[in-house]
């Protein structure tokens, strides 16, 4: 897939979860941070925007540990991205 | 003109949304061994029903003495004596049942001691017609929707449903004779333009809370199903009733539970005042839902709002222990900090009245069938879920009753299905020659438009249009003024442009059709709002006040009756309410009180 189509699926896959908490949240990492992830980074963000959102939702309030440290560093970020 | 043709699958049957109306229904339909395809813009669990942690209502009677005919009261008075009373006993009759067959496909329900399906009190549930609350509200701990659609989804692959996942419905298919075929849908993966030509069609596709700018709802929520319907020359029913929650956090609309209120957090305008105690002197901040959303929109329209803009007030809750937010509402103080940027427990967390939940929807009667204005059945035709109005909800939903409209409605458009195919074994009815063409045209308008509109900022018009002039209180002034602008938007979406022409995944080609589908309801419900000159259940006019003669400004005279939204000619016609149950007496007219 080209990498543009990739993107998109993404993009949608950040912005058509189940709850909206979720579609904000990822949705503007998406916009803010995406595009200066490195390679690794950008797949576990990938794998993290996979998941159901109740799965999801714990790792970013840190009710639940991350399961690596580039987890972590992605979930770090994602809770403190600027959502105003 | 040369016919353009497109790729045609066969099933039986199509279901468009895998959200719980959708999967309850398709149980149905797989099971009794129809070929079946279920359409989904994104993954079934990944539906918005995920979001429901409240519960599903039942008289199971479990923890007290319940009775459906007290449920059903309970429904009707919740409903301002909007809903039709055959649907209401209906699905409060078979309540504990769907709720028991859902325990069956495995739904992990809290438990008592005994290993009874646990219950707990919830707003508007009485007792003997009214008297004291009543424990009926089942639920998974706080992930009920959750659980129910893990639940209803093993059962459908178990049963062999196929899903088309992230696959986008279009427009239905319907003859000459209104007889509906199925739908035309695109494949996002490859931009493939499909027709589904089937003997039913279902659609299942939840509510389009979108159109407002602050909204509790998730960003797919954008009234598809509603969307087709109305292009198809389906009338849309009771538009007009949308429920509000008082607390969303400004700007991004994600929900604070009244929990919040119920710990002690006062409601502030921009003087400070405890503004509840003027408009609600005994239960001040814990008011009922409609009049604390009131109360809001009151202080911002006379000025007392906060913020640079003045439009939002303040959920204060500095005066708690810290220990005690931090033990009793964890989740608040985490949405808090991470949506409104606050911690709750030093600053005031900023909150507007957000919508929430669509009464209105497609016309159906209990079974699940769509109807016509005239009563009669929309061949092929059926719908169930937040998507649909039955119309059990009325002016206003009670909670939890929407987890239930989608599990018993669910089943019963699927049997309904089931009943008319094997009545009418025949073969697919053919397929209009120029069945495709609207939709080609749409998408092909799309690819081509220079100089048009972008789609972000004419749904943004459209939402904050919305906000502005059909809220949770309305003015006439500002409904006529509201008609018109949404009239003038409506004009832009039509001439929307996109940068991405491509094929695969082009998710800007798939917002733009869902603001084609958001405008429909947008303007179905500014039109429905402005014509209804009475206030009914979440529909309050200022100049329809509470008087002797009208409590309320409810006008049984005149308004007790269904809206019913033509998008031909953008009209409105009506149709009378049901007030007869099936078998027992009608619940008789009363001023709604609690
Ligand atoms: C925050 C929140 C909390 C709530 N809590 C409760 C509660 O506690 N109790 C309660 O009873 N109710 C609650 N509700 C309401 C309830 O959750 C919904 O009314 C209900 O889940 C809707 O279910 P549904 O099956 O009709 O639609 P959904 O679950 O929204 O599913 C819609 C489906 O349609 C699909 N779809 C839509 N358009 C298309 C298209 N064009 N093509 C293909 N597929 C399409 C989607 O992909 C999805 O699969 C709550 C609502 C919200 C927002």
């Amino acid at each position: 897939m080209e990498a543009g189509a990739e993107l998109n699926r993404l993009r949608w896959r950040c912005t058509r979860r189940a709850m909206l908490e979720m579609d904000i949240l990822l949705g503007s990492f998406l916009d803010k941070h995406y595009a200066g992830l490195t390679p690794e980074q950008a797949a576990v963000f990938v794998a993290l925007a996979d998941m159901e959102d109740l799965e999801l939702w714990p790792l970013i309030t840190g009710k639940r540990e991350c399961e690596n440290s580039v987890q972590a560093e992605v979930v770090t970020m994602l809770r403190n991205v600027k959502v105003k | 003109m040369s016919k353009i043709t497109i790729p045609v699958r066969k099933f039986d049957a199509v279901i468009v949304g895998a959200g719980g109306a959708g999967l309850r229904a398709a149980i149905q339909l797989s099971e009794a061994g129809l070929k079946t395809a279920v359409l989904s813009k994104v993954f079934p669990t990944r539906s918005h029903t995920v979001a429901a942690q409240g519960g599903v209502s039942a008289s199971l009677g479990n923890s007290e003495e319940d009775h459906w005919h007290w449920h059903m009261y309970d429904t009707v008075k919740g409903s301002d004596w909007l809903g039709d009373q055959d649907a209401i006993e209906y699905m409060c009759r078979k309540a504990p049942e769907a709720v028991v067959e859902l325990e069956h496909f495995g739904m992990p329900f809290d438990r008592t001691d005994e290993g009874k399906i646990y219950q707990r009190p919830f707003g508007g549930h009485m007792s003997n017609f009214g008297e004291k609350p009543v424990r009926r509200a089942c639920a998974a701990a706080d992930r009920t929707g959750h659980a129910m659609l893990h639940a209803l989804y093993q059962r459908n692959v178990r049963a062999n449903t196929q899903f088309f996942v992230e696959w986008m419905a279009l427009d239905l298919i319907r003859d000459a004779e209104g007889q509906v075929l199925g739908v035309i849908a695109l494949e996002m993966e490859t931009g493939d333009v499909v027709a589904f030509h089937a003997k039913a069609t279902i659609f299942a596709t939840g509510g389009a809370g979108r159109i407002y700018y602050s909204s509790t709802n998730a960003f797919i929520n954008t009234g598809d199903g509603l969307g087709m319907a109305a292009r198809a020359g389906i009338a849309l029913e009771d538009m007009e009733f949308w429920q509000f929650h008082p607390t969303g956090v400004a700007g991004a609309g994600v929900l604070i539970t009244e929990g919040v209120r119920g710990e002690g957090g006062i409601l502030r305008n921009s003087d400070n005042e405890r503004f509840m105690e003027r408009y609600a002197p005994n239960a001040k901040d814990l008011a009922s839902r409609d009049v604390v959303s009131r109360a809001m929109v009151t202080e911002i329209n006379e000025g007392r709002g906060c913020g640079p803009h003045k439009d939002f007030v303040l959920l204060d809750i500095t005066h708690l222990d810290p220990a005690t937010i931090m033990k009793r509402l964890p989740g608040i103080r985490e949405i808090s900090i991470q949506f409104a940027g606050i911690d709750p427990i030093k600053a005031p967390i900023p909150v507007v009245p957000t919508c929430h939940y669509q009464m209105g929807g497609i016309p159906t009667n209990y079974h699940g069938q769509a109807v016509n204005p005239d009563g009669s059945t929309v061949k092929g035709f059926y719908a169930a879920g937040e998507c649909a109005c039955a119309s059990v909800h009325g002016a206003n939903r009670l909670g939890t009753n929407s987890l239930l409209d989608l599990l018993v409605f669910g089943k019963s458009s699927g049997d309904s299905v089931v009943e008319a195919i094997k009545a009418d074994p025949k073969d697919l009815k053919e397929l209009p020659a120029d069945f495709a063409e609207r939709t080609l045209a749409r998408l092909n308008r799309l690819n081509t438009q220079k100089g048009g509109a972008s789609v972000n900022e004419t749904r943004l018009e459209m939402q904050r249009t919305m906000q502005k002039h059909c809220g949770v209180f309305r003015f006439k002034d500002m409904l006529v003024e509201g008609v018109s602008k949404i009239c003038d938007i409506e004009k832009a979406v039509h001439l929307t442009e996109i940068g991405d022409k491509s094929q695969t995944w082009n998710t800007a080609r798939v917002e733009a059709l869902e603001l084609d589908n958001l405008i429909e309801v947008a303007k179905s419900t500014m039109v429905s709002a402005e014509a209804r000159k009475e206030s009914r259940g979440a529909h309050v006019r200022d100049d329809a006040p509470d008087t002797a003669a009208n409590p309320n400004g409810r006008d049984d005279e005149i308004w007790l009756k269904h809206s019913l939204w033509h998008r031909e000619g953008n009209r409105l016609s009506y149709k009378p309410v049901n007030l007869k149950p099936l078998s027992v007496e009608t619940i008789a007219l009363k001023t709604r009180a609690y």
